[in-house]
């Protein structure tokens, strides 16, 4: 008979046997995500639900009711900005934006949109350009606590400056204040630029392509899978893209793992901004 | 200074704050050509200078410098900069991996965050460097590094720029070294020859 193994290697049984249990139990994979931050998160998890093991913490989120909800918290939400990255949405403005107005009617997705405010930022852009009306956004996450802070567009008003420092850097040609109206410490965004937005819930582990799309953006998801969850993603987003439709994705990351790399062409390298190739 | 390791040093992870350019400006020219151990460095910097950071090492070091993109390779011999306003962690492979969490001891990119990243990936051949800075981030991650059994290396306070970090370290673990920036020269200069049995 052995001695029990390292605990290292212990952590590492327990990791897989957790994102099995919750695959299995509540359909949310996680199988495929990068360990390293999972490890951390899962971690700060065992924190709050005083577990000295993750194998405990298993046992609870198996037998009691409200626990899965909140994990849920902990291993997907993300901090966001406004205009994230301002640099990112003056190339949508510069050498994207003239190409959507020759269709008469745009698609866009932002997938993994967290508490939307790449959304909102988006759906600000495309008034600014003259082509919200004609615009759908469809903003989707796996989270449904942070779909609907979302959909109710509240923020903490301490980061507001930081938000209309971003938007004016991207070439805003309004004020953000146009756009929502402060009570308290809180501010929340406009009603009508939610009437082209569709907060709906979407998984790039496991579901399919729902539209065809002018512009995905999917920005900062991406460093949170393991390149096999990559390269689905991006097949997803490549699928679902029309001819020479745009994808934008985070400033670190790449498109190497897909499949169908090279048949994206860059239009702001520098933005990670690409378009589909137009393959006769 | 001396060391003697019972086994090759596969990765050094550095970690700095306040003061970290000038001290990481003589310590990193310091590591010779045929060093084999990876270099990874997290460096707290206001976010408008960070992506000059192989701008100004590459030239002074003998070592290649790189930025770190997402799920990059890790080459021997190499220094990685984590970037602006992302963690740095080193996933299991072991591969580079960025995140967007939020900022740990208020810092993003986080020492400690690189630090436990790393002693989860290599354990007793990690050696983990925290030098100047205010604040306290490091101290967790020194910890976690001393408990995988890695070499855990602090500037003297007295000697640093801004002594809290070193600081904080020392009032949780017991570090193998406490050195000034001529001695970790020193030591980075015989690291290739060190370890080697």
């Amino acid at each position: 008979m052995n001695g029990v193994p390292a605990e290292a290697s212990v952590n590492d049984v327990e990791l897989k046997l957790l994102v099995e249990a919750i695959y299995h139990a509540y359909h949310y994979d996680f199988r495929r995500y990068a360990r390293a931050s999972l490890r951390r998160r899962l971690h700060a998890a065992m924190v709050r639900f005083d577990c000295q093991t993750l194998s405990q913490l298993q046992g609870r989120l198996l037998h009691e009711s409200d626990v899965f909800a909140e994990l849920l918290e902990y291993l997907t939400v993300q901090v966001s900005d406004m205009f994230r990255d301002p640099s990112y949405f003056r190339a949508l403005r510069e050498k994207v934006v003239p190409l959507l107005r020759t269709y008469p009617s745009l698609k866009i997705w932002i997938a993994g949109c967290s508490s939307g405010e790449e959304a909102y930022s988006m759906a600000i852009l495309l008034r600014e350009e003259g082509l919200l009306d004609r615009s759908l956004i469809y903003a989707t996450d796996i989270n449904p606590n942070a779909l609907r802070r979302a959909e109710a567009g509240i923020y903490d008003a301490a980061k507001v400056a930081d938000f209309t420092r971003n938007h004016h850097l991207s070439g805003g040609r309004s004020s953000l204040s146009d756009y929502y109206s402060a009570a308290y410490d809180r501010v929340i965004f406009d009603k009508n630029l939610r009437r082209n937005i569709v907060f709906s819930d979407h998984s790039l582990a496991t579901d399919s392509v729902f539209a065809e799309m002018q512009l995905v953006s999917c920005r900062n998801v991406l460093i949170y899978f393991d390149r096999e969850l990559q390269s689905r993603a991006l097949d997803l987003f490549h699928e679902s893209l029309c001819r020479k439709g745009f994808l934008g994705i985070g400033l670190r990351e790449s498109l190497r793992f897909s499949s169908h790399a090279d048949s994206f062409v860059e239009v702001s390298r520098e933005d990670r901004i690409y378009q589909k190739a137009d393959l006769r | 200074m001396s060391l003697h390791f019972d086994h090759p040093i596969e990765a050094i992870a550095i970690g700095a704050s306040t003061g970290g350019v000038e001290a990481l400006t003589r310590v990193l020219p310091a590591l010779p050509a045929d060093t084999r151990a990876s270099v990874f460095v997290v460096l707290h910097l206001p976010r408008e200078r960070a992506s000059l950071l192989v701008d100004v090492f590459a030239p002074r070091c003998k070592l290649p410098v790189r930025e770190v993109h997402d799920k990059d390779p890790i080459a021997p011999g190499t220094i990685y900069f984590a970037p602006p306003e992302y963690h740095l962690l080193i996933d299991d492979g072991p591969q580079l991996a960025l995140s967007m969490d939020e900022p740990v001891e208020f810092s993003r990119p986080s020492v400690s965050v690189l630090f436990e990243t790393a002693a989860a990936a290599y354990g007793d051949r990690l050696l983990a460097l925290l030098l100047t800075g205010a604040g306290r981030d490091g101290a967790a991650g020194m910890q976690a590094v001393q408990r995988a059994g890695g070499i855990t290396v602090v500037q003297q306070p007295a000697s640093a720029r801004m002594p809290q970090m070193p600081e904080a370290a020392l009032d949780r673990i017991s570090a193998d070294h406490v050195l000034t920036l001529d001695e970790i020269m020193t030591m980075f200069a015989a690291l290739p020859r060190a370890g080697r049995a």
